[in-house]
Order: structure tokens, then sequence, then C-alpha cells
């Protein structure tokens, strides 16, 4: 395992910008999780890490060493793929083995064997492994697709929204698995998603991309608690976080045009008059949809509580986080 | 009752279909079955009027494509009785072996240089159509029209310059000279048909053994080219039935040592004129290697001739 940094890290594809200038230092042994939106350079970073793209400028460091006239194979990465690419010509057993067999590594077949019956049995497809790759279910392909990177001990694991093809359970599963994985092996770990849970829960750092920028980099809990930009703020947080205008509870730092309230940061029982919209029963929780002078509101409550459409109930913001027209974040 | 299925045929579609296919098959066939009968046909059988479709079958054409002939005296027919079935039969003319014909090493040549041909055409265009698929190539779409281009006129419309070419740089009648033609005819075909099917494979595979470990050309030879057996398959069964049929190249490049079997069979002499028999059974022979060849690469070339259209 090791250390990856990147340096001022570009890339175009013609006019478009695939990431603009992107330094950031993965720790070994880090879980650093990539969040943004489709085209903002999530899936970039990653090839650009691999080798499987070439960097118009800036430099990567894998364990001490600039990578940039190394092969993707000589870079030590393992790599899973949003599109599961099995070989489908081979077995689930042969495309475990594929990379332990390459020149590189050149494995024993027995240690082949152990390897690959070991990983197999994590990701629970022990009884699929003499099938065709092609003969797999969609949840089965993503998980030898995430074997295949498991059963090496690369420099830095890249994942592509491995878990986004999943049912939600094995999702849920493997969430937990793959993170006592990395915390086991020690291992380096980028990984790109726009699930918000599986950033909260895994990422010992977030990342978040906009536009191919970095715009932001921390825990899961500073990116969570202290965005730096409404953006950001916006990224994290289900509900999503409400956006009103400033003047709407007023008391706020000069230059503040609009405020973000998390739907934990609505306080119910004094302040301004909201109407309930719409009760949203969740089990643990209830989320109210409401109307504040014309702005949808979002919040939760207690399940106990029994709010009823039209009902009005007041509410006041605890922790308002305050930015400019521009969305930056006064402080 | 049954209900109605929109994947099963009725019954009636299907007798339908059957019926067609047989009386295509019939149609496509007649002219083979012909040939095929003539080869066990006597000369007098062969050229009947009107011709005969029940006949006394012999092995007479066959003998006389293998051996060639010739006439003797009555004393030396007497003195020495036939050994061998083959030479009863030769013996029904008052004629004995003189020795092999020329046909053996004629279909040999065929052999060498169709497949010679089918070889190099397949692995110059796999690799090209793999550089053509996958890596930026200045100009690369003129390149592949210029490709194409090669096929915009018959082959044979360049003959007098191949023959000068070949003459002075003495390739012709050689194998050399038959392979390399028959290569650059085909090569743009193969390109064009390979560049289809390597299109068609994910990039996705390359890239993940090329992270797994392994080189550009190891990924190409591990994932790519298992992948484009079908399309290689198709190509190489195009690529040979061109070769090995080509008459007109052969005619004007190969007399001797090189010469192929299509130009060989028409001048197979018997008594009297054509023996027709003998040149049915060269030719009978001569389909032999592309229907095996075709049958072998059967499975991949159904699914090959849909041109990628339907994955997995």
């Amino acid at each position: 395992m090791a250390e990856v940094i990147l340096k001022n890290l570009s890339k175009s594809f013609g006019d478009q910008i695939g990431v603009e200038d992107i330094s950031m230092t993965i720790p070994d042994g880090a879980f650093v999780v990539l969040l943004g939106p489709t085209g903002a350079g999530k899936t970039t970073t990653l090839r650009l890490i691999s080798g499987l793209e070439k960097a118009d400028r800036g430099e990567v460091w894998i364990g001490g060493r600039n990578v940039a006239n190394e092969t993707p194979a000589q870079r030590d990465v393992a790599m899973v793929f949003q599109q599961y690419s099995l070989y489908p010509h081979l077995t689930v057993r042969e495309n475990l083995a594929f990379p332990l067999k390459s020149p590189i590594l050149n494995t024993p077949a027995d240690e082949i064997t152990a390897k690959v019956d070991e990983v197999a049995r994590v990701l629970q497809i022990s009884h699929k492994l003499d099938n065709k790759a092609t003969a797999l279910s969609g949840g089965e392909m993503q998980r030898v697709s995430i074997g295949r990177a498991l059963v090496r001990e690369p420099s830095i694991y890249l994942m592509d929204e491995p878990l986004s093809s999943l049912d939600a359970k094995l999702r849920t599963d493997l969430r937990v698995e793959l993170k006592r994985i990395q915390a086991s092996l020690g291992a380096t770990l980028l990984y790109v998603t726009h699930d918000q849970i599986e950033a909260m829960t895994m990422a010992t750092h977030v990342g978040v991309l906009n536009d191919g920028h970095l715009v932001q980099f921390g825990t899961p809990r500073e990116i969570y608690e202290n965005p730096n930009s409404l953006y950001v703020a916006s990224r994290l947080g289900l509900p999503r976080i409400n956006v009103l205008p400033a003047d709407v509870f007023g008391g706020v730092p000069a230059g503040t045009t609009q405020i973000g309230l998390r739907p934990e940061h609505i306080q119910q029982g004094e302040g301004q008059e909201a109407q309930v919209q719409r009760v949203e029963h969740l089990g643990d929780q209830n989320r109210l949809h409401l109307t504040l002078r014309g702005h949808p509101l979002i919040t939760i409550a207690d399940p106990a509580t029994d709010y009823a459409a039209g009902t009005t109930l007041k509410v006041s913001p605890r922790n308002p986080l305050c930015f400019d027209a521009d969305g930056n974040r006064i402080r | 009752m049954s209900s109605f299925s929109v994947t099963e045929p009725t019954k009636r579609t299907k007798w339908f279909a059957g019926t067609m296919v047989i009386v295509y098959a019939l149609i496509t066939m007649l002219p083979l079955a012909w040939i095929m009968m003539t080869g066990f046909k006597s000369p007098a059988d062969a050229i009947s009027y009107p011709p005969k479709v029940v006949f006394e079958p012999t092995l007479e054409g066959y003998v006389n494509l293998f051996t060639t002939r010739t006439r003797q005296t009555d004393e030396f027919l007497a003195a020495n009785p036939p050994e061998t079935w083959y030479e009863e039969i030769v013996r029904e003319y008052d004629m004995v072996i003189a020795g092999p014909s020329k046909f053996g090493e004629r279909f040999l040549n065929s052999v060498i240089i169709g497949f010679g041909s089918t070889f190099l055409s397949i692995v110059l265009g796999t690799l090209a159509a793999y550089a053509f698929s996958r890596f930026k190539i200045p100009l690369a779409d003129d390149l592949l029209f210029f490709i194409l281009s090669t096929r915009m006129m018959p082959p044979i419309a360049v003959a007098i310059p191949i023959f000068l070419m070949y003459r002075q740089l003495g390739l012709s009648d050689t194998h050399l000279g038959m392979i390399l033609l028959y290569t650059a005819v085909n090569i743009s075909l193969a390109v064009w048909l390979l560049k289809g099917f390597i299109d068609e494979i994910p990039r996705e595979y390359e890239e993940a053994a090329l992270i797994d470990g392994y080189t550009r050309f190891q990924a190409f030879y591990k994932v790519v080219l298992p992948q484009a057996a079908t399309g290689i398959a198709s190509t190489a069964i195009f690529c040979l039935i061109f070769a090995w049929n080509e008459y007109a190249f052969a005619v004007l490049l190969t007399s001797g040592t090189a010469q192929t079997a299509p130009p060989f069979i028409p001048t197979i002499i018997g008594v009297g004129g054509l023996d027709w028999p003998a040149v049915a059974a060269g030719a009978t022979i001569f389909l032999l290697p592309v229907m095996i060849f075709t049958i072998l690469l059967r499975k991949h070339l159904l699914r090959g001739i849909t041109f990628g259209a339907v994955r997995k």
C-alpha cells in the first residue's frame, strides 16, 4: 500500500474539461471517496491515476515515484470499473485469477487457488466459480469485478461506483464488507460514488468535485458540518439541505444572500409560521414537507408526532450556514 | 388450444419456412450434385443426350484425374496383365498408366497459396483493424477509404502491370508471389470486416487487462483475440473462398511450379477431347477443403455473418 499524491492534475478532451488543476494527497491506508455529479471528473481522476489517460499537465506520485512514464501495469493499481468489465470468454475463476497470472505478478498456482477461493468466499460467489462470466446476474458480475481487484495487493485500489448496480441489501452488505477489508488490509482506496451514504459510512476523507475542480477535501464530518460552498453542502445530506433567502429569518452576517438549513437544523415550536404540505412516514422518522412564506422546506420530526397536511407549526433555524450570492460560505 | 405466442412460430409458418429452405437448397445444390455425379460417369455417359440420371458408376474419372496414360501395343498388354483395380480400368481403353498426373501438385499449390494468403490476410488485417479501431491515427478515415478503394475496380484490371512487375521481381509462377497477390486483394476486405468486429468489443476489457498487469500486446492477445474469434473466422472464410477460387490471375501468372488447381482442372485432356468425368472429379475434390473449413468454423460463421449485431 502506498500514499498517492496528485499535483495540479489537468486533462481535457477537446473543448471539454475532464479535470482542472486537481491537487490532493491520498494518505497511505486512507479510504478516500470522490463525490460529484456525472461529468464532474470523478472517473477521469481514476483513469489518470491508473494510467489509462495521460494528463495534459500535472503529476501523479504513487508510493514516492512520479509515474508519468509508467504503464498501467507498472503503476501497480487495481481498478473496478463502473461497467463490470469481466472477460466474457473466461470463467469466474479465470477472471479472478487473471491479474494474479499476469507476467508482473506471476503467482504460483496454489497461491492463486487460495486467494481466489478466499475472495470468492468473502464476496459470496464461491458457488459460481466455474460459471462463464456472462452467465451471471448483474450483481454477481459486479462482485466478481470487485473480487478481481481484491485478489491483488496493489499500491492503491481504484473503484468507480462499484456498488451502484447492486440491490439495496447486497449494497449494504458489501459496503460493510468492503470497509472491513480495507481496514484490515490497511489498503489505500480511492472510491468514486454519488451515493452519500457510501461516502459518509466508508470514507476517511471525502473530495467533492464540481466541473473538474476539487472544491473541498476533508473528513466526511468536516464536509458535512463545515462545507465551504452551497454546492458542497448540497452534495451531502438526505433530505438535501434547504436553501432559503437570507431575509426569511434574518440575523445573518453581512453579505449573506442565502442560508442553508439542514433538515435536522430546523427547530419546531417557535419562530416563523409554516404550513405542512405533506408528511412522509419512514418508520424511524417522519419527513415534513413545509411551506414557509412560499418557500418549500423539508425537515424531520419524531415518528410519534402526528402532523397532518394543512396544519401550521412554528419553525426557527439552528446553526444556519450562510452563503453569498455566488454560493460561497460566509463564516 | 394453444395460445398465441410472439416468439414461437405457428405451425403453418414453420411448414412454409421449411419448404422454402428445402426448395432453395435443391436449386443451389443441383449443379453441385450434377458435378459430383459426372465425376462417377463414364466419358460416354457424361456427354450423352438426353443426360443420364441413372448410370453405372465408375471410378474412371478419378483414375484419369490422378494419372497420365499411354497407349500400348497388344503384345505389351498381353505380356503385362493389370495388377491393380485402377490399371484394370485403364486397360479397357488399351492403355497403361505412365505415371501420376500433376493434379496432386496443383492441388497442394492451391492449399499452400489459399491457406497461406488467408493466414497472412488475417494476421495483417487483424493488427491493422485493431490499430484503426483503438488508436488515434492521423488521417485514419482517409487511410481506410484508400484501403477500400483498392477494391473499387476488378482486380484483374491491373493484371498487366502486375504481370510486368512480377516478371521483373521474379515473382511470376512462385508461391510467394501468389500469396502476396491474393493477400493484397483480400486485405481490404479483412481490415474493414475485422474493424467492425473489433469496434464492437468494449475497450473496458483491454483497459481492465492493462491494469491487471498485462502489456498492450498481451491484452490484445489474451482478451481481444478470443472475443474477435467470430469475426476472424468469418473473415477467414471469405478470404479463403476468394483465394481458393481465383482463376484469372492464376492463369496469367502461373504455369508450372506454382500453378493452382483452378487453371489446371480444365486442361485435363482425355481421349478425343476434354475428359469431363476427370474434370468433374477434380472439381469435386477441389470443393472439399473450403467445405470442410466452413463446416469447422460454422459455429462462428453463423454468429459472424450478423456482423456483430447481436452480442453475447
